[in-house]
């Protein structure tokens, strides 16, 4: 007989979803299968939201109306080195989480950074994407499989950032 | 897509499954370890109160006077449901795979009810009926090392 006294119990926590991303996400999602970043712009500001939100401006309230191409290229506006192991994460760490603002969109996207040491990557380091393979595109996030500098010289990241706060 | 198109145009809107899991542990504390440590033994253990009820499962702390409690007592495998809930379709993660009643069952020489699967047809389900404890064969040290409890006139 086992004469440990129970210390700690097993309780895992398992649910499915269902998800939807919905028509403005979906729209992103097919641009990725076909290699590209697309953005959609506020009819009202002018402004170009990428990573496909809500469908809508969420200054104006209004939809947006054009479908944007944009290119794999961005800047660096803010990230955070991840140096903790959790369950489930399938990078050694340490890693990057980067938000970058794509050429000519006006909000940031969420990716990874690598090819590249933690400690340099900066805000205003210029990357590009790096897709996977053109037969392995599909729609969700992983077909951008992270991306790298570019080696350009940094953007003036406070133009970059004012440019975010007055788009 | 070369040129601006229309954003609102039709969309093969997309579906996918996903999977939110968390392999949690979970410290148990002396208690509840103690309670758990009794399961994998096979008794029922509850906790006495500063005013003598006997709590199952145990806690920590009295309820009415808040005073740190350690006076473990062994109560029966068997006892009383006093209230239930009819699980016609059970989920993939509930403890039985066909239909069963969640009920709370007051165990001989406790004060409190336990909450736990009761394995009958749902026509013989009813409050006050008496179950009994049914044992995991294999026991780790968890709540499921009950497997369920069943009608005790069966």
């Amino acid at each position: 007989m086992t004469v440990e006294p129970v210390e700690i119990i097993r309780t895992p926590i398992r649910l499915e979803y269902d998800y939807t991303p919905g028509g403005a996400r979906s729209r992103f999602l097919r641009g990725l299968e076909q290699g590209k970043i697309l953005g959609e712009r506020c009819p009202s500001c002018h402004k170009v939201y990428v990573g496909g939100g809500s469908g809508a401006c969420a200054r104006c309230g209004v939809p947006c109306t054009d479908v944007v191409p944009l290119p794999d290229t961005g800047t660096v506006t803010t990230f955070c080195v991840v140096n903790l192991p959790f369950a489930g994460a399938t990078i050694e760490i340490p890693y990057t989480s980067a938000s970058i603002l794509i050429d000519g969109a006006d909000i940031p996207l969420m990716a990874l950074i690598q090819e590249c040491p933690a400690d340099h990557v900066r805000m205003g380091m210029r990357v590009e994407a790096v897709w996977v393979p053109d037969d392995e595109r599909a729609p969700t996030m992983d077909t951008i499989r992270y991306f790298r500098p570019t080696g350009e010289s940094d953007a003036p990241i406070d133009d970059v950032l004012k440019k975010m706060r007055d788009a | 897509m070369s040129e601006t198109a229309r954003a609102g145009a039709a969309t093969d809107v997309l579906s996918a499954l996903h999977v939110l899991e968390y392999p949690y542990k979970r410290s148990v504390g002396p208690v509840i370890g103690r309670f758990l440590t009794g399961l994998r033994d096979g008794r029922i253990e509850g906790i006495k109160t500063v005013s003598g009820k006997v709590m199952v499962p145990p806690v920590e702390y009295d309820p009415e006077t808040s005073a740190s409690l350690s006076e473990f007592v062994d109560v029966g495998q068997a006892g009383v449901v006093t209230t239930w809930a009819w699980v016609a379709e059970p989920r993939e993660y509930n403890p039985l795979r066909e239909p069963f009643a969640w009920a709370l069952i007051r165990l001989d020489g406790a004060d409190t009810a336990l909450l736990h699967a009761v394995c009958a047809d749902e026509s013989s389900m009813r409050t006050g009926m008496r179950v009994r404890a049914r044992w995991k064969p294999e026991r780790t040290g968890h709540i499921t090392d009950i497997e369920c409890f069943t009608p005790e006139d069966e």
